[in-house]
């Protein structure tokens, strides 16, 4: 080992190449950051899942799952999300070929199913409120609540986020910043759809269920 | 006066009006005087000398991990002598109500005083201490010239700030919450805790705790990814090992108690059903996810502060530290198992006696690891030539009274003896035992034996021996009867009681509690007096204690860049086996250093949101909705920027290390 081999004092330290280096450090720098503080919001989506796991059946004399939810609507507020994936997916595809205006354009239709799957969520919340099944109603609303809007609200903060990617894009175009930003986006968008995986399964389906 | 009323609710100012003052507390009004003159003091010296627009270029906006370092520790001592300033008050009145006497703090007042004792103590004193050591230390010690994230950590610090100011805040304006450090509902739920208090403390944490996490992040990605050329990871130093085991905690437990925080919130704002007694709420799910976040965050405060010593054993023993690899996997598996002993702080809750004996047993095999570790610093002093420094009284000090704590918290840990002795004094005195012995202690080690390196100028010993005796004697006093206390029955928290028989025991304890006060006073004169004999004290090499990994290896302070060039690393202690190996400094061929930008945005961002969570507590709602809307525009509006880094050129690398290379030569011709 070198332990054992002479050192030269020119053997402590680096010339050149130092740079080249630390922009690359810094790069994949951010996706394992930014990976990193995915699994930081994932523990928060656990702690929400572990709440509802605890409280959700402490109806308080009030509604179930049963009585209140509508899997049609579900299944196609899912498959609005399942699509914005696919097609966000698209748009990398389209940035890795160097074609802005297609990956502008998938952007865009990623961004109209986001909306439409926030539109189905707020015509469900509504209608839930409108009969009384509100989140101060029981624990098992609260948590229902809780868990199921936390997740609306990153998909509200992720299209956002995609209106400003959007912007930027059209400013700089497909510049080493901006393909980065777009690889962050992707990570969170996908991650939204695996905890929705997760909410339709463990929520409204075994909610059905029981 | 009457108490305020905070059932009120105006769509202006919220539940604000003019009797929200606790004025009518000579307590209060005497501290508020005393600020108030202390505050116009330092305002105006800092006018006076104008110094405003060099703090804000130099400091304020830096993205410089070594000074986001020492505003971390200044932070910590601030609230440090606001902590104990709580913790004098207790002792006094316990001291005077044990001995037959009515006190001087009413209960309401008291509780506040406890709770906000405990939460500063852990979130804003021991909390910014250690981050502030890892931030300073862990980039240098791997080679580093800043942090990954650099505009990020500028953030997490202004984060912390917004919500120390929050706590300090909830002193004078309204009250601040009397639910105990934790808060546990249902006291802390708005049906028994209608006043302000408990939403000074949930957004003063809910924004100091994202802080954290994002520090998490940013020193995580930091060592993953920029250490050092040949730096593997069974190389590094061992401070650095327990700084990445510390911020995966923190990455992995901060969350939890967001989202607990966030549950809490609903419950009060809303009125939903979490850990409420009626509609099928639970609070012992509140118990389980704090803990589940507070066991884990006693680890993430004692892991880095194992490290420190780790450091400054192997130092000044003149030895490389005994068993590395055995210690890296001990602060591995404490990390692990810090994960799965929660419930040992409610085995009361009767989760039954399987549930109670696995984490009972887990909680007693921390102790192995815990073990390995005291055993190989021993193994590190022994035959080594060992240079008593301060650092190593603090060092010694520790061993002894942690090892102390660490067993009182065996017993803790045996289910049947919790039954008794669960939420007395004795409970207490272990905590501190190994907070004190173990947290404050390596504080002070570390902030001795890194003060050269991080201002170009070493402590005055003496001072910091008088500081050093001050506590160790100050602790045992004001300990070790809480001990005894607890045996006897005394439960936490109380202010008033019956009878006398406590009266010697809180009596001691008090004058425990005045010399830590002298200790705390030794140390600022410590520094008051190494400022004015600095020159005498001046660390012109670089290394004043014969150091052995890389932080060592450049200028006291260290340049912004930290180095010159990228050490090259080949063994465990680095810097040792360059001067072994007969190291020279490189003296030209410099080149230019990739640095980012300084930028205001962290610290007016932390503003914005430090106004929305005043907006928060008292209920005004259109303020919240502006600063929230404001400060999420803001965040977008930085990203636009692209502009964020440059180069520093080598002839301005070239200036700064020649002037090092004159101050070494001048150094050799007089010795």
């Amino acid at each position: 080992m070198s332990t054992e081999t002479v050192l030269e004092p020119q053997d402590f330290y680096v010339r050149q190449a130092a740079h080249d280096d630390g922009e690359h450090h810094h790069e994949t720098g951010t996706m394992l950051g930014f990976w990193i503080y995915l699994m930081s919001d994932c523990l928060i989506f656990g702690t929400l899942f572990a709440t509802y796991a605890v409280l959700g059946r402490n109806y308080a004399a009030g509604p179930s799952p049963a009585d209140l939810f509508e899997l049609d609507m579900i299944l196609l507020s899912t498959f609005m999300l399942l699509f914005s994936s696919i097609t966000y997916g698209f748009s990398v595809l389209r940035m890795d070929k160097g074609d802005l205006r297609g990956t502008l354009l998938w952007l865009v239709v990623t961004g109209l199913f986001g909306l439409a799957f926030l539109g189905l969520e707020i015509l469900e919340f509504s209608h839930l409120w409108h009969i009384g099944a509100t989140p101060m109603a029981s624990a098992f609303l609260s948590s229902f609540f809780t868990l199921v809007g936390t997740h609306g609200l990153h998909v509200t903060a992720g299209c956002i986020w995609l209106v400003v990617l959007l912007v930027q894009l059209g400013r700089h175009g497909l510049t080493h910043e901006n393909k980065r930003r777009m690889m962050c986006l992707s990570m969170f968008w996908h991650f939204l759809d695996l905890i929705w995986i997760g909410v339709f399964s463990f929520v409204y389906l075994a909610g059905v269920l029981v | 006066m009457a108490a305020a009323d905070y059932s009120r609710w105006d769509p202006l100012v919220g539940k604000l009006g003019w009797d929200i003052f606790p004025f009518h507390e000579p307590v209060v009004l005497v501290t508020f005087i005393g600020v108030v003159i202390g505050g116009l003091a330092v305002l105006g010296a800092l006018t006076y000398f104008r110094l405003w627009g060099y703090l804000w270029k130099e400091w304020f906006t830096s993205i410089d991990h070594k000074k986001i370092g020492i505003m971390y520790m200044v932070l910590a001592l601030v609230m440090f002598v606001r902590g104990f300033a709580d913790a004098l008050l207790m002792r006094v009145q316990q001291a005077w109500t044990a001995s037959g006497g009515t006190g001087y703090l009413e209960p309401h007042h008291y509780d506040q005083i406890f709770t906000a004792h405990g939460m500063i103590m852990i979130f804003f004193v021991a909390m910014p201490f250690v981050t502030g050591l890892m931030n300073f230390v862990m980039p240098l010690q791997i080679g580093a010239r800043d942090v990954a994230f650099p505009f990020l950590n500028n953030f997490s610090f202004w984060l912390t700030t917004s919500g120390a100011v929050l706590v300090m805040m909830s002193l004078f304006v309204g009250e601040f919450s009397t639910a105990g450090w934790l808060a546990y509902p249902p006291l802390s739920g708005i049906q028994f805790s209608p006043s302000v208090g408990v939403d000074y403390y949930i957004w003063a944490l809910q924004i100091a705790g994202i802080g954290t996490t994002l520090s998490g992040i940013n020193l995580i990605v930091t060592i993953v990814k920029m250490r050092a050329p040949g730096m593997a990871y069974m190389k590094m130093p061992v401070f650095c090992w327990t700084t990445l085991c510390t911020n995966i905690l923190i990455v992995a437990t901060f969350p939890i108690l967001t989202a607990t925080l966030v549950l809490l919130s609903l419950d009060r704002y809303l009125g939903t059903h979490f850990f409420t007694n009626d509609l099928g709420g639970n609070p012992m799910m509140y118990v389980n996810l704090i803990w589940i976040w507070g066991h884990p965050e006693v680890y993430i405060l004692i892991l880095p502060i194992f490290g420190v010593f780790s450091e400054i054993v192997a130092t000044f023993s003149g030895k490389r530290l005994f068993g590395y690899t055995s210690m890296v996997y001990a602060t591995a598996v404490i990390m692990i198992l810090s994960y799965i002993v929660w419930l040992h702080h409610f085995f009361t809750m009767g989760a039954g006696a399987n549930v109670n004996s696995f984490f009972g047993i887990t909680t007693m095999v921390i102790s192995i690891p815990t073990g390995a570790k005291m055993f190989n610093w021993l193994f590190t002093i022994y035959k080594g030539r060992i240079r008593f420094e301060v650092p190593m009284y603090w060092t010694l000090g520790f061993m002894l009274t942690f090892v102390i704590g660490g067993m009182s918290g065996v017993m803790l840990a045996v289910p049947p003896a919790d039954y008794v002795l669960h939420n007395s004094l004795f409970l207490i005195a272990h905590f501190h035992n190994v907070i004190i012995g173990g947290v404050v202690f390596g504080v002070f080690a570390a902030m001795t034996y890194w003060f050269p390196k991080a201002f170009g100028f070493r402590l005055e010993p003496f001072w910091g021996k008088v500081s050093f005796w001050c506590w160790l004697i100050g602790f045992y006093l004001a300990f070790m009867p809480l001990y005894v206390l607890g045996l006897m029955g005394v439960t936490r928290r109380l202010s008033q009681f019956e009878g006398t028989i406590y009266s010697a025991y809180f009596v001691v304890a008090l004058a425990g509690a005045l010399f830590i006060a002298f200790g705390i006073a030794a140390f600022l004169i410590q520094i008051a007096v190494s400022i004015r004999n600095r020159e005498a004290l001046r660390d012109t090499t670089g290394d004043p204690w014969n150091g052995r990994t890389l932080e060592w290896s450049t200028s006291s302070p260290p340049p912004y860049y930290n180095f010159a060039f990228t050490p090259k690393v080949h063994r465990i202690d680095a810097w040792w086996h360059m001067k072994q190996a007969g190291y020279q400094r490189p003296l030209e061929g410099f080149e230019p250093i990739h640095m980012p930008r300084y930028t205001s945005t962290g610290i007016v961002l932390a503003g914005i949101i430090t106004v929305l969570g005043f907006a928060l507590i008292w209920h005004i709602w259109w303020l919240a909705a502006v600063t929230f809307v404001f400060s999420i525009g803001y965040g977008i509006d930085h990203t636009f920027n692209y502009d964020r880094d440059y180069y520093v050129q080598p002839d301005e690398v070239a200036g700064i290390e020649g002037d090092r290379t004159k101050l070494l030569a001048a150094e050799a011709v007089s010795k």
